[in-house]
């Protein structure tokens, strides 16, 4: 068994500004992921405009994922990559797994940064190949340079969806149309702008009835719907597509935290069920902490404030930060710029 | 298709060809490719068939999250094909139901 001051699980923004802060201090961190390269979602993310609407910030999201690495490297943050953290236990125990072997580490702090998974939607034939989440799209698309295929359509006007429709523009795919069940486009006017600018039909008013196809989707079949999200008859209409990328929000992933013991509460805005935390981002448990999209489904520059508040609230409980007034002061100033990020503010 | 330039990536850092085998037949993949990847790139995109009604599944989250990607891989089912890096000489099977550990006998 490995043992650990702090095991962090998750690499995405939230882990590694977690990370980062707690080694800052001295304390031994350990950042574990189960993907190959650290970073989560966002080597994904090629575009400006990443971060709140009030920070406009212009910078991509792989460049912030590039300058969170280099500081991890800087301050010796240890990590285990390819590993699987598939269990937790309440002696602060992470089973793991790496190349189908199983072993154990034992943290004195735990931060839980799973992040997030795509939320779906069900319609008939909604299973076939070629039917997927929109992150899942542009995942292929910006990490693995693939692109999903031919001819796609998307589904949802939120942010993700307007977004992931134009990082499918910049790698040369078709796409036949952006609909959506609500009557106004719902993610930022600049991100519609591009895509309408492009020529591509955003549908309003207008949701999926069914998938149609054998051993992968053939065609979509359309259909309106009124104020109150009913359908309204004999207004179908198919197109003829080979992918259907739904962006219908992000759910967090909080199974770790369920298995650890944590509260959960549900809020809808943020997403469903999520740890209960105090203002350090500690769960209901002591030595068990959580950050970024699995404590609410915001944004990364969010994850990242967060994950800094977990991974100093840690070096302080453990010890490590003898001058409080000075990291209480650091705490304070990341808590003014998450209440100036946040649109929302959860109680 | 594989997007080989990109406007804001620049070129393709994948440049290694190797062979795997899907259900027997060589594919073509890139060294750096998912399973997945490395499938969708070929145009095949059936994973798996369901254990009850052998419907075919293919990626949904492309993180490893749903478990829909699941193939037999080097005679070990299961394997999340999304976020399973391709070696060369790998052998794929597209999995019937939970599949079986062929290879392990
Ligand atoms: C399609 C899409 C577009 C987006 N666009 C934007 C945008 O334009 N601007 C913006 O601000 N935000 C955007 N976001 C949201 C932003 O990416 C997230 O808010 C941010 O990445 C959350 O950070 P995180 O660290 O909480 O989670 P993630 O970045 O998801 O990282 C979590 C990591 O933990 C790993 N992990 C989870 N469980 C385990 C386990 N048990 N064992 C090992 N590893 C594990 C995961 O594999 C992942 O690498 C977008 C999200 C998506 C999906
Ligand atoms: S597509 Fe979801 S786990 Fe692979």
């Amino acid at each position: 068994m490995k043992n650990i001051d702090v095991a962090v699980v998750g690499a995405g923004p939230a882990g590694l500004s977690a990370a980062i802060e707690a080694a800052k201090y001295g304390v031994k961190t350990l950042v574990i992921d189960e993907n190959r390269q650290p970073g989560g979602q966002l080597f994904k993310q090629i575009h400006k405009f990443f971060g709140s609407q009030a920070q406009m910030a212009g910078i991509r999201g792989y460049e912030i994922g590039k300058k969170l690495l280099a500081s991890a490297q800087m301050h010796h943050v240890q990590m285990h990559l390819n590993t699987q953290v598939i269990g937790i236990d309440e002696t602060n125990t992470l089973a793991v797994i790496k190349d189908h072997h199983y072993s154990e580490i034992k943290a004195r702090k735990i931060i839980l940064c799973c992040g997030a998974a795509e939320k779906t939607l069900a319609f008939p034939g909604w299973t076939l190949p070629g039917i997927m989440g929109a992150g899942a799209a542009q995942t292929l698309v910006n990490i693995h340079r693939v692109l999903p295929g031919e001819k796609i359509l998307m589904v949802g006007s939120g942010n993700v969806g307007l977004i992931v429709t134009y990082h499918f523009l910049q790698a040369g795919a078709n796409v036949k149309a952006v609909i959506d069940a609500a009557h106004s486009i719902k993610g930022y006017g600049v991100h519609a702008a591009k895509i309408k600018r492009a020529g591509i039909p955003i549908m309003l008013g207008c949701t999926i009835n069914r998938a149609i196809g054998k051993k992968q989707v053939e065609k979509a079949e359309l259909i309106r719907v009124d104020e109150r999200f009913n359908k309204i008859p004999s207004t179908e209409i198919q197109m003829d597509v080979d992918t259907i990328c739904l962006a219908v929000g992000l759910s967090p992933s909080t199974e770790l935290a369920r298995m650890a013991g944590c509260k959960l509460y549900y809020d809808a805005k943020l997403g469903g069920y999520i740890p209960l935390i105090n203002q350090d981002m500690q769960t209901t448990l002591e030595d068990i902490y959580a950050a970024g999209d699995m404590t609410g489904i915001e944004e990364a520059s969010i994850a990242m404030e967060e994950g800094r508040i977990a991974g100093i609230s840690c070096a302080v409980g453990l010890g490590y930060c003898p001058d409080t007034a000075t990291s209480q002061r650091v705490v304070q100033n990341i808590r003014l710029n998450l209440s100036q990020l946040r649109s929302y503010k959860p109680n | 298709m594989r997007v080989v330039n990109h406007p804001i990536l620049g070129e393709d850092p994948k440049k290694r060809k190797i062979t795997i085998y899907i259900d027997n037949k060589p594919v073509e993949a890139m060294e750096g490719d998912t399973i997945a990847s490395a499938l969708w790139a070929n145009g095949i995109k059936a994973c798996r068939y369901t254990p009850k009604n052998q419907e075919p599944r293919g990626i949904f989250c492309c993180i490893g999250r749903c478990n829909d990607c699941i193939m037999t891989v080097d005679g070990i089912p299961n394997i999340r094909s999304c976020i399973t890096p391709v070696k060369d000489g790998m052998r794929i099977k597209t999995q019937k139901g939970n599949g079986t550990w062929e290879e392990l006998k």
